[in-house]
């Protein structure tokens, strides 16, 4: 096991026995469920809408090089600089020199998990600038020092009673329990931040190949005030997030809206054509688009899990998942949490050390269900763990498996393993709980049945004997 | 070799491998069906008529909690803003040149601020209230769609803690598909560097997925259509 | 008809009477039912475990002995998505490709059987109690099967069928998961539970016997007052 899965377990461990954590999580998705439920019953066709959004991302990712293409001709036609970046360490450099060159002193940024995905935070404090996350839940989880716990809401997992005390002690405001007055809290303090900043960064929901243009998709208005104020806008996307036509938005926005909180749309979807153009009065002068890579190509070569690039990042695979709903964001330890994390983390960051996300799953299927693009989501999951046994087999569970054919096999070996069996549960009591219990990860919490005295076959013998 | 090189070389060579065919995975609900079919067909109704059309853009967007007002022409579009004017205490306003804004913003008597040719960030964050003009009202979604050149920049519609948007009627669209043709119709030569979907008021839910309006952008839109 | 059935590891080692009502109910309709006594195990836990060669060594046997059957009828919705649904997977690429192939057409997960291919709903049942039905994960989205136990329940003498709000959340017990990572297969246990209590039912009716199998497992652990029993048995009741 490696020491990604022990710290996954054991955080695993702690967070299922949190009672008030699963009533919290439970409850706000329970609350998720029924308006998503009924956003989407307001859609003429849901389904169809699910598969036509399934094949627009097809031809997108399987044509990604004509339209990367396309997509950045039109960028660079009307004036934005666009940079390539193999690497997360390629990416970092790329924008921190663009920050050292501006010689700015103050950067702001709208929600990106690409920039998490890269640790582009830590890199930019380490080298003195100071960053100030816009999106209010980015902005708690930031004064907390901790990772967002949720790709669409950061601060699910909080209460307003421990952002009260956070804005108190980082602050300096005054306690309440009121949201709206937590909201102007921040909202003040982020103001002067939105007119001061010389940089502002933001992310990427979709990338427009045919007019070149990238689309944000937010409720708070943070990412606009983002990409108008400062003087320099640096925007990181992943090369996946392309689709070929302005039009694909029209079905893409509210879709996405749907999945990811229940809304037709959200507040503002804003497309940026360029930096600011001759007869425009304001944005920024500058605007670079950073094309990130890293281990996107490698995901794309593989044919049978490709289609996790199809991924529009709306977070319903992690609203509907048990797994998630039981354990939480921060226990993943890694950016994308949920059953897309658990797929694509293995290809960002090795599959030995990340297949273990892989199996913490009971494949219910609730996220290849939910997924508005359709994306084959716990299928991968059983391709990881096969592609995982393969590279490196697990030699005890290859001789148990063997060993289990054997009997499976053998009626005199099946029937006499039961026999055995039932012979010695008798003295399973004495045994039971402690170390010695060959059945521990079971009855730890559950009673395990009594094996039947007479099985079925046994029954059907005598049946036909009897014949 | 540059970087783009690498990664489009890359790009290239994973897809020699094909993919199976979208949603082959899914024998329950093959995808066959939906191809060619107008996106619209799929999304939420709309209606038929203007009326009805009117009526969905009316309520979706007060279940957003927007404001609209429909009145019956400009003199009215103006009555209509010297009440909020008066209710709101309103003392500096924000705006931009536009055929409905130069004839209607006037008549407030108040300073205004165009921000056509450029402006003091610090003046428009004072401002009490950004009012623009728009490309078109959609019915489907209760949203406003605005751009840089019909709207006055990129911050206007933003900044201000009340957005006011100016409407004809006949910029009202059936749906998102109508809106995204409009847009190429219009400006498909040269794009705005900015176009936005403006859905309501600014808001938030991240605390404790409670409904806080005015996160960040304005806490109030109204839209006045005649 | 000619049924050939296929007995699951657990139905055989634990749950005999859920075979055992399987066979009374087809038989009572009028069919044959034949049991390849050689059948143990669809070769489930050693696919779910990335060790697919080791499957395949199980998985073999079912493909060839069911080569012939008439039609194939599962105790399980998740040993019947193995056998209709994995199988393909499992064996693409290999010589069984075909057979696993024809055999997924040729096979039924129990209540789908009766409603979808007998179209048989009512079996004159009796139980009168009042239940909430659990839909097993495999069974609801690999097979589809939601509709088919509900409408066989509605036709039972006497009982009350009270839907529970997490009915479609997975219970849990996922397999080898539920031996990899207990903790997290028993919280989800626990929410289950809480939620078929909530409906102030007296059984908990599942068409997988495995779910139910680590449900009780909780029930009995935490004391809860309810019970489970399978579809099967509460088809057969009299």
């Amino acid at each position: 096991m490696s020491g990604f899965a022990t710290q996954f377990k054991s955080n695993a461990q702690r967070v299922t026995g949190d009672l008030k954590h699963r009533d919290l999580i439970q409850s706000a998705l329970r609350k998720y469920d029924v308006v998503r439920t009924k956003t989407a019953s307001t859609f003429q066709d849901w389904q169809a809408a699910r598969r036509t959004a399934s094949s627009i991302k097809w031809d997108a990712i399987n044509h990604l090089d004509k339209h990367l293409e396309q997509l950045v001709g039109k960028l660079e036609a009307r004036g934005t600089v666009v940079h390539w970046a193999s690497t997360g360490v390629q990416a970092r450099k790329i924008i921190l020199d663009i920050i050292a060159e501006k010689k700015a002193r103050s950067i702001i940024k709208s929600k990106a998990m690409t920039a998490e995905e890269i640790h582009l935070n830590e890199a930019m404090e380490k080298a003195g600038y100071e960053v100030v996350e816009s999106d209010l839940g980015e902005f708690i989880v930031q004064l907390r020092k901790e990772p967002p716990y949720h790709i669409v809401f950061p601060a699910m997992h909080l209460s307003r009673d421990d952002i009260s005390e956070l804005f108190t002690k980082e602050l300096g405001s005054a306690p309440t329990r009121e949201p709206e007055e937590l909201t102007m809290i921040a909202r003040r303090v982020l103001r002067s931040k939105y007119i001061t900043a010389d940089i502002g960064i933001t992310g990427a929901n979709f990338a427009i190949a045919e007019t070149g243009m990238i689309s944000i998709t937010e409720n708070e208005g943070n990412a606009r005030l983002t990409a108008a104020l400062p003087r320099t806008m640096i925007t990181l996307v992943g090369i996946e997030k392309v689709l070929p036509r302005l039009g694909d938005l029209a079905l893409f926005l509210p879709m996405l809206a749907t999945a990811g909180t229940g809304q037709a749309l959200t507040c503002y979807n804003s497309m940026y054509g360029g930096p600011r153009q001759a007869d425009e009065c304001d944005g920024p002068d500058e605007w670079h688009v950073v094309l990130l890579d890293n281990h996107r190509t490698e995901l794309l070569a593989n044919a049978e899990q490709r289609d996790a690039l199809h991924c529009i990042r709306c977070g319903a695979c992690l609203n509907v998942c048990p797994i998630y709903k039981n354990i939480g964001g921060h226990t993943y330890g890694t950016t994308y949490q949920g059953p897309i994390g658990s797929v694509i983390t293995p290809h960002l960051r090795g599959l030995q050390n990340w297949k273990h996300l892989s199996f913490a799953s009971s494949l219910c299927g609730a996220c290849t269900e939910t997924c508005p693009v359709k994306i084959d989501l716990h299928h991968h999951l059983l391709q990881n763990r096969r592609n995982a046994a393969a590279e490196k087999p697990v030699w005890w569970e290859k001789i148990a498996f063997k060993g289990f054919a054997f009997v499976a096999n053998r009626r005199w070996a099946w029937r006499w393993g039961i026999r055995i069996g039932s012979w010695l549960q008798p003295l399973h009591p004495l045994v039971k709980g402690t170390r010695l219990d060959p059945m521990r990860p079971w009855t730890k919490t559950r009673e395990f049945p009594p094996l039947a005295k007479e099985t079925f076959k046994d029954y059907w013998k005598k049946r036909n004997d009897r014949a | 070799m540059t970087e783009r090189e690498n990664i489009l070389g890359r790009v290239r060579e994973a897809l020699r491998n094909p993919a199976p065919a979208p949603g082959a995975h899914d024998a329950l609900h093959p995808t066959g069906a939906t191809a060619g079919q107008p996106v619209s067909r799929w999304l939420p109704k709309v209606g038929q008529s203007y009326e009805e059309r009117l009526a969905l853009f009316k309520s979706n967007a007060e279940g957003l909690k927007a404001v609209f007002h429909l009145v019956k022409n400009q003199p009215e579009m103006v009555a209509c803003l010297e009440t909020i004017r008066d209710a709101e205490g309103w003392k500096r306003v924000a705006s931009h040149q536009g055929q409905l804004t130069d004839a209607v913003v006037t008549e407030l008597n108040l300073p205004v601020m165009l921000t056509d040719a450029g402006y003091d960030v610090n003046l428009l964050e004072q401002s009490d209230v950004g009012i623009t003009e728009c490309d078109a009202l959609i019915a489907q979604t209760g949203s406003v769609l605005v751009t840089s050149r019909s709207a006055g920049g990129r911050a206007l519609s933003v900044l201000p803690p009340h957005h006011v948007v100016l409407a004809r009627k006949e910029q009202l669209l059936a749906d998102l598909p109508e809106a995204f043709e409009l847009l190429t119709k219009r400006y498909g030569t040269s794009y705005p560097s900015f176009i936005s979907f403006i859905t309501g008021p600014s808001r938030t839910g991240d605390i404790e997925r409670i409904l806080v309006l005015g996160a960040h952008g304005p806490k109030k839109l109204t839209i006045i259509c005649f | 008809m000619n049924v050939t059935l296929f007995i699951p590891c657990f139905i055989d080692s634990i749950y005999p009477r859920v075979g055992i009502s399987m066979v009374r109910i087809l038989e009572k309709l009028g069919h044959r039912v034949e049991v390849p006594m050689e059948l143990n195990c669809c070769g489930q836990p050693g696919f779910n475990s990335g060790c697919w060669a080791e499957a395949r060594l199980v998985a073999e046997k079912v493909v060839a002995r069911l080569r012939n059957a008439e039609v194939v009828v599962i105790a399980s919705g998740s040993c019947g998505a193995m056998l209709k649904v994995f199988y393909k997977e499992l064996f693409a690429g290999t010589p069984l490709e075909a057979d696993a192939k024809v055999l997924s057409t040729k096979c039924y997960e129990f209540s789908d059987f009766l409603v979808s291919k007998l179209g048989v709903t009512d079996l004159g049942a009796r139980f009168p109690h009042k239940v909430t039905f659990h839909d097993g994960c495999h069974g609801l989205r690999e097979l589809g099967i939601k509709q088919p136990p509900r409408q066989l329940l509605a036709k039972v003498q006497g009982l009350e069928l009270v839907e529970m709000s997490e009915a479609e959340t997975c219970c849990g017990f996922g397999g080898t998961f539920a031996a990899k990572f207990p903790m997290i297969s028993t919280a989800m246990g626990e929410v289950k539970c809480a939620s078929a209590c909530d409906t102030k039912a007296d059984y908990i009716v599942s068409n997988d016997a495995s779910c139910l199998m680590h449900i009780q497992g909780l029930i009995d652990r935490q004391g809860k007052p309810i019970r489970t029993i399978s579809l099967a048995e509460v088809l057969a009741s009299e």
